[in-house]
Parts: structure tokens; sequence; C-alpha cells
């Protein structure tokens, strides 16, 4: 009953019945294109400065930022990174990236896959790309990379590879689209710096509701 | 502008608070166009741009007054005036007619005519022969309708940059509106009140002497505030100093020889 | 929430009055302009994206009914549902129904001035519900029993002292004054809510036609806590904010942020598309989109179209001195500013919202900084010419306008009209240059003086000049 009163509404106001087909079409033909608009200069660069755009973006937003040579030094990236902050817990993912990975170093530290809780420390997660033009990661839920691990815990590390960073939003969608095959995964999250609020007198304080800090583990690949 | 060239036929849109409170502004307009080689008529129908009428909902009335300015106006090559506010009001005339009412493309037709003083000045007629001077530091407050609907904002800077003896200190927000709006600052006084004071104390943190603008509703305003705080800063509108008319008082003060009203 | 729109003037004269809130409002003024401007000028793009979000926003309103039911499928598509709702009734009430469906006793709420359109809360309340607002204003608000005064910073009213008291009084812990510890506070007391809510509601930013996907944008987080831990996540929306595709999100997406804060980017934004996916460890079992519509869709086509474009940046009421002078809860409801002054018209009615588009000088600065380009004062004169031709203006401003305009129409009488005004006002004057009081213009003289005119009319002595 509402739908078709509020769409009689708008149809009136429009001046028109209900949308011809050729309407429709011209409608379905917009959104099938995936057209760009503007897309601003700042990131349309060689991925090289792609990849110093991403650094410079994400250290403004507050990220932290290591670069490592090889996935196979974030065992003990995060190992010392956390003995430093007295954490001793790692909630992870569960992707061959992290599965894979090699914990004996860390001797102090257990990890443990699965979704997150309240109280947990940190975790440490994979993601899909690195946006260049703000420095923003992006990450979406599958059945081995849990949303909550992105948000419960007062530190989450992610893994980002070098080849993954892209120059503006609008690469990302392409990849998106192409590796999930248009069928969007329930969550997708864009995530630029840590949790913050200036809810109380205007004044920035990091860590809001989200993590306090932001880790990003650069892998040269 | 050379001697040989046909004058350029002005009708002076004297607006009503000129008119009614302070002359010297329209004076002062003249004597500039006249300097920059125009012929200037003031034509006897004008009233009111009709604002008032328009900000209150009365499109009836500004109609009829927007008809009334548009044949006042008929057959000058353009139609200026010193303020934003009444020249933009002259522009809003556009939108009060329907697409096929021939007072539309009247309306168009006065709109590509009417020009706020200083920026005919610089962008129609690139005058920029001001042979005046004027001892002071003055700030300059860009009166919103002429900032925003006509792009005023360099024209009186350059203008005033050839004034010999003043030098310019921008006061803080010289953008944000002073409060007056016409009929808002009766209608919701003490809003407007709040408006005015934050402008003073930054005309008053500039350290300027004198305070100039291009819009006598504003200028009436804020040198009404200035006077009531007892700021010794004059104010004036800036046609008076580009043409080197600074012998009269000054907005809102008294007269120099004591004299019955004129 | 009481509507207190028609005590708009007293509203503002007591808020102006008001030490702690001018103090908080100082605050606005020092931050948000001077962020944008900033950001603006990073991006030497940005008036073009201006005016392609505008004639986007046009494209989809010409469309939008089109779009919308685009959307709806797609949600279908992904598992979740879509609700039509011409009322805030309606909308209360469905959104009650679901919540009655999975037996909730809790809602986690992000934040929605949706939800504060329809005026959700003291709905779920009264109904056995108990609603949470978890983005850190609208929970300090809540404890207060207090109601957003700015659309993107609901407790900018409030100063440090404020919170700091009622953090003590509720959380019953010790006072403190150091806003890194409120915070901490907050997002302790939160996380064991997040945890026990059975649904979580959140607004949307924007809706996606293509994929059927809502949008939220945040910086803190709470927004993404709300819909990924309860089993049933209800975004309440509105229909005007939805776009075709994802790269037409991507355009308003880089205007909302800068506009907004002034950031190059929120910290959060998040698309959600239907439930959790068969494997999927998170996430919520049940989506559903309640659309509401409150009036919009008879602004299309109407003189009010143009507003359906906003995308609720804020920076109409960051950078208006009305709004900066008087605060939001002036305004009496739940939009304020600029952008209120157009909407609340047109959600509670002209008779009762009058006050609102008249409390502008029109001064044209929301305008040159809205994103989408919306001619607020020129939306906000349709108002009044609404009020003016329906007779509602007051009697002063019909018969002043009245008497004044038949002057105006007549050249001659006119002259005499200003000639007598003139002699009027000189000889208040005496000799002074300035008049301290004028009867009947109180609002002039009590906060400042009135120049007095200098000398006769300009029409009288340019006549006499021209005949000498
Ligand atoms: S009217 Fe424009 S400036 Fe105001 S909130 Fe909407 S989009 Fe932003």
């Amino acid at each position: 009953m509402s739908k078709a009163e509020i769409l009689g509404n708008i149809r009136r106001g429009l001046k028109r019945g209900e949308a011809t087909q050729d309407q429709k079409q011209a409608v379905a033909n917009r959104i099938n294109k995936h057209a760009r608009n503007l897309v601003p200069q700042r990131a349309q660069l060689p991925h090289e400065q792609q990849v110093a755009l991403f650094i410079e973006m994400a250290t403004e937003a507050a990220a932290q930022i290591y670069q490592l040579e090889s996935i196979n030094d974030v065992p003990k990236t995060c190992a010392s990174w956390l003995q430093d902050h007295q954490i001793d817990t790692l909630v992870t993912a569960s992707d061959e990236a992290i599965t894979s990975l090699d914990w004996s170093s860390a001797t102090d530290l257990a990890c443990v896959q699965r979704v997150a809780e309240i109280g947990d420390a940190a975790s440490l997660t994979t993601s899909f790309a690195g946006i260049a033009e703000t420095g923003t990661l992006m990450l979406h839920s599958g059945a081995t990379s849990p949303t909550t691990l992105n948000f419960l815990p007062d530190n989450h590390f992610v893994i980002l590879k070098r080849s993954d960073i892209v120059g503006p939003y609008e690469d990302v969608w392409q990849k998106l689209r192409e590796t999930t095959k248009g069928d969007l995964p329930r969550t997708v999250n864009m995530i630029t710096g840590p949790s913050r609020s200036a809810d109380i007198e205007q004044t920035l304080q990091m860590g809001a509701h989200g993590p306090k800090d932001l880790i990003i583990l650069l892998i040269n690949d | 502008m050379h001697a040989s060239e046909k004058p350029i036929k002005v009708g002076l849109f004297v607006t009503c608070l000129v008119d009614m409170f302070r002359p010297s502004i329209g004076f002062a307009t003249i004597k500039l166009l006249e300097n920059a080689g125009c012929k200037v008529s003031v034509p006897e129908a004008q009233t009111c741009c009709g604002q008032p009428a328009f900000n209150s909902g009365d499109k009836k009335s500004t109609q009829d007054i927007a008809r009334q300015t548009i044949q006042a106006f008929d057959g000058y090559e353009y139609v200026v005036g010193p303020s934003g506010s009444c020249i933009g009001m002259l522009h809003h005339y556009t939108e009060l007619f329907d697409e096929n009412d021939p007072w539309k493309a009247r309306a168009e037709d006065l709109k590509s005519r009417a020009f706020e003083i200083t920026s005919f000045l610089t962008d129609v007629l690139d005058f920029n022969t001001i042979l005046s001077k004027y001892d002071a530091k003055a700030t300059y407050h860009d009166s919103c309708a002429g900032l925003r609907e006509l792009g005023v904002k360099q024209q009186p800077r350059k203008l005033l940059a050839k004034v010999a003896n003043l030098t310019l200190s921008e006061m803080e927000e010289s953008e944000t509106c002073c409060g007056f709006g016409g009929t808002f600052c009766v209608k919701y006084p003490d809003i407007s009140n709040r408006m005015v004071e934050n402008k003073t104390s930054n005309i008053v943190d500039s350290g300027a002497t004198t305070l100039l603008g291009g819009d006598l509703g504003c200028l009436l305003n804020m040198a009404g505030k200035l006077k009531r705080q007892g700021h010794k800063i004059e104010t004036r509108h800036i046609v008076e100093v580009l043409a080197g008319m600074t012998d009269e008082p000054a907005i809102g003060d008294a007269d120099y020889e004591l004299g019955q009203p004129a | 929430m009481q509507i207190t729109s028609p005590a708009f003037k007293e509203n503002a004269r007591i808020a102006l009055h008001d030490a702690g809130l001018q103090k908080a409002l100082g605050n606005l003024k020092e931050g948000f302009p001077v962020k944008r401007s900033t950001a603006v000028a990073r991006m030497p793009e940005f008036e073009q994206l201006r005016d392609e979000g505008t004639a986007l926003k046009n494209h989809i309103l010409e469309n939008l009914d089109i779009y919308l039911e685009q959307f709806e499928a797609n949600v279908i598509k992904n598992g979740g549902h879509v609700h039509w709702c011409r009322t805030p009734e309606d909308a209360c009430k469905k959104i009650l129904d679901i919540c009655k469906e999975v037996d909730a006793k809790t809602v986690t709420k992000g934040k929605s001035m949706v939800s504060e359109e329809i005026n959700l809360n003291d709905y779920l309340e009264k109904n056995g519900v108990e609603p949470i607002e978890t983005d850190l204003g609208e929970y300090i608000l809540q404890l207060r029993g207090d109601h957003p005064s700015h659309i993107i910073a609901p407790a900018i009213h409030l100063n440090l002292e404020d919170v700091s008291e009622i953090f003590h009084e509720k959380h019953k812990r010790p006072k403190s004054s150091d806003p890194k510890v409120l915070m901490q506070e907050a997002r302790e007391m939160l996380r064991e809510k997040f945890a026990g809510a059975d649904v979580g509601i959140t607004g949307a930013n924007f809706l996606v036609a293509e994929t059927g996907s809502s949008i939220i944008v945040t910086n803190e987080g709470n927004g993404d806590l709300t819909q990924t831990l309860p089993k049933t996540h209800i975004v309440v929306t509105s229909i005007e904010k939805v776009v075709p595709t994802l790269e037409d999100m991507t355009l308003f997406l880089r205007l909302l942020a800068r506009s907004a804060t002034g950031q190059e980017f929120t910290v959060y934004n998040t698309l959600s598309t239907g439930p959790r996916r068969a494997g999927d460890q998170d996430g919520p079992e049940n989506f559903h989109v309640v659309l509401v519509d409150n009036g919009r869709s008879e602004m299309v086509g109407s003189e009010f179209q143009e507003m359906l474009r906003c995308i609720r940046c804020s920076a109409c009421m960051n950078h208006c001195p009305v709004y900066g002078a008087v605060g939001g809860h002036s305004y009496g409801w739940v939009y304020p500013g600029p952008m209120g002054s157009v909407l609340t018209p047109q959600m509670i009615g002209i008779e009762e919202a009058g006050l609102l588009p008249n409390a502008s000088t029109f001064c044209g600065k929301c305008e040159s900084v809205c994103p989408v380009r919306i001619p607020l004062p020129k939306l906000m004169r349709h108002w009044r010419e609404d009020e003016f031709s329906k007779h509602l203006s007051p009697k002063a401003v019909r018969w002043g306008i009245g008497g004044w305009a038949f002057f105006a129409k007549r050249p001659t009488l006119y002259r005499l009209l200003s000639i007598s005004s003139n002699l009027f006002l000189r000889v208040m004057a005496g000799k002074k240059g300035h008049i301290k009081k004028i009867p009947l213009a109180g609002g002039w003289t009590d906060g400042r003086d009135m120049p007095a005119p200098r000398g006769k009319t300009f029409m009288s002595q340019y006549k006499s000049r021209k005949q000498s």
C-alpha cells in the first residue's frame, strides 16, 4: 500500500505514469555501464607512486605502517609490537595467507583463529586492497575473514600486499567486481586509520569504538 | 575611454536607502561614472528594487515593482547602482516570470545590463583612474549579495589600492554577514544584534580607523553598532572615498557645522 | 520529541544568553569551516565534483521510482527485505514488528537522523524495547534525555563539563574531566550492550541500486559493531538516498567527507549487502531496509525538489551565522540550520515551522558551500511565498509590506514618503548624526543607534541641482 502511494506520488511529481520500458532500459544501461564520474588526478599515478601516496595518506590518517620484505616477517613484527604493548594473544582470520605463517618464533604469543570477542586485545587480518587516494584499506567479509575482527579488538593488524594497492576508489570497485563476479560479500569495509571521535567538545580523541591502533603490514611482493 | 568616443548611457539606480539616508553616495557614484566617461541619468520612475516584498514572499507586489523598474530603465546601455544587494535584486527579476511571459525576456535583458558600481568600473569599463586621497587605515566588509550573487570581491580592493594614503587592513571573516538582512534585522533583532556584534569586534580587531563597504544597509547597521558601542571608527560607502567626496561627516556622525536640517 | 519551532524567537533569545552554549558554539566556528576549506583546497577538482554531484542527483530524482525499485529488487535478491513506509508511524510500527518477530529486548543504534525524524526511540521504549544509542554524541544525549542539535555532531551544544557530570552520575565512576578517560568509559559501557543486543539499527548515507547495498559512514566504528553483532540488522533510511552504482556513490563520498568534517575520507565507510552469507562466521542473519517517505515523495516535482539532493553533510549549518549564534535546538525540531529551515516546514507543516525559513538574512553562505548546490535561500523564500499566499505571515508583516508596496508602485507618492521619513529621522536626530531610540523601531535601536539621514533626499537634491 505504502509502496504504491510513494511511487505514485513520485510519478505524479515527475508528471508521468509508471516508467516505460525504454526509460527502465535507459536506467539499467546506465547502471550496467559502471561509468566513472570525474576521477581526481591525485591518485592517477604509476604504481610506485601510488604506493608512496598510500603510505603518506594512511600515515596522515594515523595508521602505523611497517614495510616488510616478505609475508614471513609478519609473525615477528606482530610479536614484537605486541610484546611492547604487553599483549599475549592475537586473534586471527583464517585465510591461507595467515594460516600458512610460521609463528614458532613468537614463543610468548598465543594465536587463535576465530571471530572476535569482547575483550580481545589484538587481531590480524588480510586485506583486499589499499586505495592510494586516501590511504584507505578495503576488507570484506567471507568464510575466512569475519568482520568483527576489524572492529572489536583494541588493535588491528592488517596485511596489505604492495601489489594490491590501487590508485582511486574506482579501481577497487572494478577489482571487487572482477574478484567476486558481481556478487558482493555481505560486508565491505573501507577503513582509513584507527577509530576516533570528536563528540566531546569537538576535540579529536582516538579509539572510540573501533580499534585504537591500526597497524598496516605492507608486504613487498 | 577617449573623449572622441560616444559617452556610455548609464541609468543610475539610486536605491531607497541612498535616496533617504545618504544622497552623497548617489552623487559620488555619478561623479565616478562621469569620470569614467559615462553620461548618467536618473530615471524618475524608479522607486525601490522590490526586495522587501520579494523576501517577504509577496511575489505579486514584487512582479509589479519589477515591471515598473524594467520600464524605468528601458533604453539605457547600463544600469548601475551603489549596492550589490539592490542590483542583485534586479538580477532576481528573471526568476519572477514564466518562460513564455514577455517580461521574462525583458528581465533577462535588464539583468545583462545591471551592475554594481565597483564591478561596473572594473569589469566593464576597466577604469582605474582614481585620483582621490584619503588618510586612513581602512577595512572592507564584503556585503553578502554583492559578494555571492554578483562576485564582487577584488573589484573594490583594486580600486581602493589606487587611493592615495589609504592602507587596507583586512578584518577576520570579512565575508560573514553583518546581520542586517533587510527586514531580518527588525524581525529577529536579537540574532541580528549578535551577528553585528561579532562583526564590529572583527572590525575593531583589524585596527582600522575607517570601515568601508558597498551597501548602505549593512553600513547603517554596522555604523549604528559601532556608535552604540562608543567606537571612534568612521563608516563610509566606498564610492565616497573613490570619488574623493569625504567632506561629508561619516555615517552616523554629527554635522561638522551644527546646522539646521538642510 | 516535542516540537518547539513556533517558539523559535524565544528559544533563540534564551540561547543567545546561554553562556555554556555560546562557548560550545565557539568550538564549531573554529572547527568544521576551517577544516572544510583546507580539505577543499587539497582537492583541485572539488568544484567539478560539486557540479557532477548536483547533476547526478538531478538525474536520480528524475528516475527516482525506477532506482528505488531496482534497489528493492537487489536487496531481495540478496536475501534481505525492504519495507516502504509512508509516515513516521508506519515506519516505527514496522520496526517494532521486526523487533517483536525476533523477540528483541534491546536494540543498539548507530547514528540516524531519520530515526530522530520518526521519533523511534520513544516509540520503542513505550512498547517495551530498549534502544541504546552507540554513537558517542548520541549516547551522551540519551543519558541526558537530550536531543541532537546538529546532524553530524549531535552533542555540539555541550561542553566537557556537561559530559563529565552526566557520566559521573550515570556510570557511577569517579568524575573525570579528561575527554580520553570519558571516551574510554563510554567504550567500556557500550561493549556489553553491543554484544547483548538482539537487533542493530543503523541509518544509511546512501543506498546503491546496482547492488542493493546500504552504506554508512562513521568515524567511531559504532555503526559497524551495531550492525555486525546482533542477529538482525535494520537499516532505517529515506527514499532520496538511492544512487545508481558504486561509482556514483564514490562521487558523493568524496564530497561528503570534505564538506562535513573536512576529512580526506571518513574512517569507516561500510557497505552492507543482505544478511550474512553461507559460510560467514559472523554478521546478521536478517537484513531489513525500512524506507521512510514522510513527505519526500511530495517534494518531487514541487518547487522544493532540489532539497532532495541533500546528502546531510551539515556544511550549510556549519557556515550559517544564524545557526552559529543560536545553535540547533532553537530551531525546535530534528533538522536545524538552513537545510532544516527548508525541510522542517515540509515535515511538520509551515503553520508550525513558519519562523524558520524567515530566520535568514539570505546571506547565501549556505548555498556557497553546499556540495550539491542546493539553492537554500531560494527554497526558504518559496516557503515565505507559501506562507504569504496562505495568509499565514504575521499581520504586521502583511500590512507593512502591503502598505509599503502601495507606495513603491507609485513613484510620485514614494518620493513623498521618502521625503517625510527623511525629515522625520532628521528631526529625531537633531544635531547628533544618529538616533538612540525610535518609536516602533525598538528592534533596531535596542541594540544599535540609527544613523541619521544626511540632508534632503537624493531625488530632491538631484532635482534642484539640475534646475540650478
Ligand atoms: S543542504 Fe547541502 S550543505 Fe546542507 S546538509 Fe544538505 S547537502 Fe549539506
